[in-house]
């Protein structure tokens, strides 16, 4: 086997002559100069820092955070609506990360839960396991289940961790600012 | 016979003490905010806050980092030669506060019929004294590194020595172009021979070779090779924890102090103002220190900005470019003074 020819491969790069001392001193400087001028312009533009626990980065309105379990809409606090959740797995079936168990029961005319045949009895996101994917979102054929904008889901242990039907039904509290139109 | 009055011993002994007093506990005190002041400007610098978080504006951060280096354990590593590493630290900054007294704040004073000169001393050797101190500093940065027995402190210390011998050189003969136009030796007389024009006019080549070496003398960047925090994780302190740590940093911060005062005194008249304006006497150290945070401010806008030079740049910029200079810019100054 003959050894690797570059031939025309190569191609020939024209170099400068390097500076001498004096246009070496002379590029130096102005380089400098410019560097300078460079770092100066940074002052009065102001830090881009954002002080995260006082300020909060702002999230796109698809930001996809922590998850919304919903009920249909009454307008009335005290006479919540029924829950859109229907148990029928989907959700969990779609989920890459596995960390969707949902139990269903089945819907009697005493206890009306959800509006189908049957609720989810136990509806349990594991936080620690999500990806954020929001394929449970797609899956959903009733809408029950969106991604809210939370993205502060930190805790002290795992089973804290576990989010419960009653949590994630419950109202969230939108603690992410929303990014302004057109930014 | 010589008497003290000749070597400008014309105070009374307390004075001398009360004065060495004072430069120290302000020196001390100014420390602190020039690390505050280098980190907060250095932030602005990188589009960023710099420390904010202890106290108003983050400006109680020097009082924590105190704290915190204080009560660390003192360690050192079993290959460390133990008298030489706990002098190194301490070489470095005496010789750096020593350097602080030649600094002039201000003319002789008559504070209550007492006659006080607004400087620690004022010896008739100025500049050779500095560059005396600053040759022993260098033995804090070689002993330092040496005895702490680790590879990466005698790099970085190998590295500062052949440094500051190649930089001192240039530094010394653009001083020398100052000291021949002013025809004196002693520093509060230089400041008296720029009232007519300040020597940064006549002595503008003198001036620029004597910054750029001044950048390498105090190891700051981008001639700071010696610590070289990306190749040789602290350089010559690398060793080091707790108090001796921070009085090598401290003695940096010290170095880069007295340089500033140096350059006032030499090239920008010290506590003169242009213009005519001509304040009472106590004015003249406010005058010196706002002229010295420029510089102080100078040398944090460099560090911002210039990112750290190859070894061989280093050298072959030290020896063939600066000392020439610094050698052509005596030589005309000279020749020009001679006539």
């Amino acid at each position: 086997m003959t050894p690797y020819d570059p031939g025309a491969d190569v191609i020939e790069v024209v170099r400068q002559p390097p500076p001498g001392p004096v246009a070496g001193a002379y590029r130096i400087f102005g380089a400098t100069l410019r560097g300078l001028k460079t770092t100066f312009a940074r002052i009065p533009e102001g830090p881009v820092t954002i002080q995260y626990p006082e300020e909060k980065t702002p999230v796109y309105p698809r930001f996809r955070g922590r998850h919304k379990l919903h009920r249909f809409e009454t307008g009335d606090p005290a006479h919540p609506g029924l829950e859109k959740c229907v148990g029928c797995s989907l959700c969990a079936a779609a989920c890459p990360a596995d960390c969707i168990r949902v139990v269903a029961a089945e819907n009697t005319p005493e206890n009306r839960v959800s509006a189908g045949e049957r609720y989810a009895a136990v509806y349990e996101i594991n936080m620690s396991r999500c990806i954020f994917c929001g394929y449970c979102e797609i899956a959903c054929p009733f809408d029950a289940i969106t991604m809210g904008h939370d993205y502060e889901l930190s805790d002290y242990t795992r089973s804290d961790l576990i989010f419960t039907k009653e949590m994630l039904l419950a109202e969230p509290i939108e603690r992410s600012p929303l990014r302004a139109e057109g930014e | 016979m010589m008497h003290l009055g000749d070597v400008n011993y014309f105070e009374p002994w307390w004075i001398q003490i009360v004065k060495a007093l004072v430069i120290f506990v302000v020196a001390f005190a100014i420390l602190p905010m020039l690390t505050i002041y280098e980190r907060k400007l250095l932030g602005r610098f990188q589009a960023r806050y710099g420390p904010n978080r202890v106290g108003p504006f983050g400006l109680l951060q020097p009082v924590a980092e105190i704290i915190k280096f204080a009560t660390k354990e003192p360690s050192r590593p079993t290959t460390s030669i133990g008298y030489l590493f706990r002098i190194a630290p301490i070489i470095a900054i005496l010789t750096a506060i020593a350097a602080l007294a030649l600094v002039p704040w201000g003319d002789v004073q008559d504070i209550f019929g007492t006659k006080v000169g607004l400087y620690g001393i004022d010896v008739s050797i100025g500049p050779l004294y500095v560059f005396a101190l600053a040759g022993i500093s260098f033995y804090g940065i070689m002993i330092g590194g040496w005895a702490s027995g680790s590879k990466y402190s005698f790099l970085g210390a190998m590295r500062g020595a052949a440094q500051l011998i190649s930089y001192e050189v240039s530094q010394g003969l653009a001083l020398v172009g100052v000291v021949i136009t002013a025809q004196t030796l002693s520093l509060t007389q230089i400041v008296h021979a720029q009232e007519g024009m300040w020597f940064f006019i006549p002595q503008f080549a003198g001036f620029l070779i004597f910054m750029v070496a001044s950048f390498a003398e105090t190891n700051r960047s981008p001639f700071d090779l010696s610590e070289a925090e990306t190749e040789l994780v602290a350089g010559y302190f690398t060793e080091y924890g707790g108090t001796p740590f921070v009085a090598y940093l401290f003695a940096e911060y010290m170095n880069m102090f007295v340089v500033s005062g140096i350059v006032v005194t030499m090239f920008f008249g010290g506590w003169l103002l242009p213009f005519g304006i001509d304040p009472p006497g106590w004015v003249d150290p406010i005058v010196v220190l706002v002229k010295m945070m420029l510089f102080v401010t100078f040398f944090i806008w460099i560090r911002a900005t210039l990112p750290r030079l190859r070894y061989d740049q280093l050298m072959a910029f030290g020896w063939k470019v600066l000392l020439p200079l610094a050698t052509l810019n005596l030589l005309g100054t000279a020749i020009v003074v001679a006539h």
